[in-house]
């Protein structure tokens, strides 16, 4: 049933939608290469990088923008 | 309470003041300026304890009277004609978002070509945002219907805007006699907000203004009409209480000498008190007319109407809007809903004054058609 | 039911003093109704407002076409504005101006801009005519007249205003 004026009373139910299903390709990333410079978390327009550079793929769609911002190409985009 | 003279935009800030809400975003237009100066007078001399927020335009008026409401408290606002055109946008938004807001809109044409002065086109066209509106006659029914706004729009089943609509210049700028109510009548009969279901709190997050897909916004917007439908029955016991503490009844609709009318003239806001007062002479003259005023546009109470109006032989619609192409809005509605001969007039527009023979010639094109839909006083090319 | 209808410019206070006639009125135990018919919103613009007063509510909500009484605020409307147009019959016209003014109707004027000189210090005349009108036609009660000109304008200038309007009272 909808709710009066489509109010949702419970905090944080956008998370049952686990977008990472999307995703057609996904990023790995190369810890060894990796040269910390947080390009990947700052980018990552759906906040999927931790401060451990670890992915969320429960939630990450695949776009691909951190492969385009490592400067050191530590990121590669593998098909599902 | 003694009556006092004023004009309706005081009797509206003076009954804002009465319900206390606790904010008050607002910009102002004429002609509803003064409402906004009275209530700005009421906040700074601390006579109401309200955030008085002047914001940019009646685009964040609307906006942040939608975001104060929603973070549960009673608030108003109030604006005019290109200011409503302004918050359009948020008033489907607020309609939808089930907001319990009370607005004013002091009726007045709009551009182009610029005119300041009064029709009712301006909340006409705002008429499918979801928002109930309620006309008014006069300054005594201006100050009523602000009191009894905040009632119908709270009320648990309805959680809808409600746009008070006052003809522009014709009532917000005249002073005649007003019956005022003491703050603790007031108090008995309209006690303070507690939102129920939406509001923002700390304690209980949640989300409001949701994204909806196609699964649940026809629910979402279908749920709007049954709180319509709800708040005619909603209008009539609020009406009815007000009557029963105060003196003074009111309705969806008011009818005068409709029993035995073969012609009843309908329209909405002050011209009703003209037309009774032509009634009153064309009834001496042995004709039978009668006058129904639709207090309440949306809801439309057409089932009431149908009651009303079932022994006349025609109705003769008088509108200050139009829509093109088909004739006045209340009109249209009439035609759709009531099951009578119907004839549209088209009058008042941009201040052009509503004199009483304009209504007389109202009756004789009902009693005579000659088209369906007559613009009246309309000047011939020169 | 008494129709009467204000010509003035904007900024002279024609609609002030319709407010004030009828709230006047009103203190004097009737029912009374005021509201302007504003032109375009300019100092200087010609303007009307009017004022009904009856011992019955005013249901009327138009303009008044055939006044029992017109004021005109300022003498130089005249060659501008007809303000004898639908004038009753043994309608009455008071006028400001120190000039005698020629017409069919009966026409009272006064120099209310002498006594606006002399008392405010400034040309608005609007409670100085109410208060020769007070007297001319006995619509309303001067002691009604001063008290709710010292509301509308609270302080030193209500009372001045008080003044000029009995001094025109007296002499009319």
């Amino acid at each position: 049933m909808v709710s009066i004026g489509c109010a949702i009373s419970e905090p944080g139910s956008t998370r049952k939608n686990k977008t990472g299903s999307w995703r057609t390709f996904k990023p790995i990333l190369d810890k060894d290469a990796c040269v910390d410079c947080n390009n990947c978390l700052m980018f990552c327009p759906e906040g999927c990088v931790n401060k451990d550079h670890d992915i969320d793929y429960d939630y990450c769609k695949g776009c691909g923008i951190c492969k385009e911002e490592c400067p050191v190409q530590a990121i590669k985009m593998e098909i599902e | 309470m003694a009556k006092e003279i004023m004009t309706t935009n005081r009797a509206v800030a003076e009954a804002v003041k009465l319900a206390k809400p606790q904010v008050v975003p607002v910009y102002p237009i004429t002609p509803q300026t003064t409402i906004s100066e009275y209530l700005a007078q009421f906040v700074a001399d601390g006579d109401l304890d309200a955030e008085y927020i002047r914001v940019e335009s009646e685009h964040s008026a609307i906006s942040a009277t939608l975001g104060a409401s929603e973070a549960g408290v009673r608030v108003f606002t109030a604006t005019s004609s290109q200011g409503l055109m302004l918050m359009h946008e948020i008033l489907f938004a607020a309609a939808g978002m089930r907001a319990p807001i009370v607005m004013a809109d002091a009726n007045r044409a709009i551009s182009a070509p610029l005119n300041i002065w009064n029709d009712q086109q301006d909340s006409i066209a705002q008429r499918d945002a979801g928002w109930i509106q309620l006309y008014v006659e006069n300054a005594q029914e201006g100050f009523d219907t602000i009191l009894q706004a905040y009632r119908i729009a709270e009320h648990e089943e309805v959680m809808l805007p409600v746009m008070v609509c006052l003809d522009g210049f014709i009532l917000t700028h005249t002073v005649e006699p007003v019956d005022l109510l003491e703050q603790a009548e007031v108090d008995s009969f309209l006690e303070p907000y507690v939102p129920k279901f939406a509001y923002l709190d700390p304690e209980r997050p949640m989300s409001l203004g949701n994204f909806a897909d196609p699964t649940y916004y026809t629910e979402a917007r279908h749920n709007m009409q049954v709180a319509m439908d709800k708040s005619m029955e909603v209008i009539k016991e609020v009406g009815a209480e007000f009557g029963e503490r105060f003196g003074r009844e009111y309705g969806l609709t008011e009818s005068y000498l409709c029993d035995d009318a073969e012609i009843i003239l309908v329209c909405m806001g002050s011209m009703a008190s003209t037309v009774r007062y032509v009634v009153d002479q064309l009834r001496e003259k042995g004709e039978k007319v009668g006058l129904l005023k639709i207090r309440s546009y949306r809801p439309f109470p057409f089932e009431e109407i149908d009651e009303i109006v079932k022994n006349a032989d025609k109705l003769a619609v008088l509108d200050k809007n139009f829509s093109f192409g088909i004739g006045g809005a209340l009109f249209a509605d009439l035609k759709a809903k009531c099951h009578k001969e119907t004839y549209g007039f088209i009058l008042g527009l941009g201040g052009r004054d509503v004199i009483p023979e304009y209504i007389e010639e109202a009756v004789e094109l009902t009693k005579n058609p000659v088209k369906e839909v007559t613009w009246l006083g309309l000047k011939e090319d020169e | 039911m008494i129709e009467i209808r204000f010509h003035g410019r904007g900024g002279q206070g024609a609609v002030t003093a319709a407010e004030i006639l009828a709230k006047a009125a009103f203190k004097d135990g009737k029912y009374s109704q005021a509201f302007p018919f504003f032109g375009v919103e300019r100092r200087g613009a010609p303007v009307m407002a009017f004022t009904r007063i009856n011992t019955e509510p005013i249901n009327l909500r138009y303009q008044v076409y055939n006044p029992d009484h017109v004021i005109v605020l300022d003498d130089g409307l005249l060659s501008v504005v007809d303000v004898y147009s639908g004038l009753k019959e043994n309608g009455e016209v008071i006028i400001n101006t120190h000039e005698k003014v020629e017409s069919e109707y009966d026409v009272f004027d006064v120099d209310a801009t002498g006594i606006a000189l002399e008392i405010l210090g400034v040309n608005i005349v609007n409670t100085i005519i109410l208060g020769y009108f007070a007297k001319k036609t006995g619509e309303v009660s001067i002691g009604s007249l001063i008290e709710v000109i010292k509301e509308t304008f609270p302080g030193p200038i209500g009372e001045k205003n008080a003044i000029a309007a009995q001094k025109a009272y007296d002499m009319a």
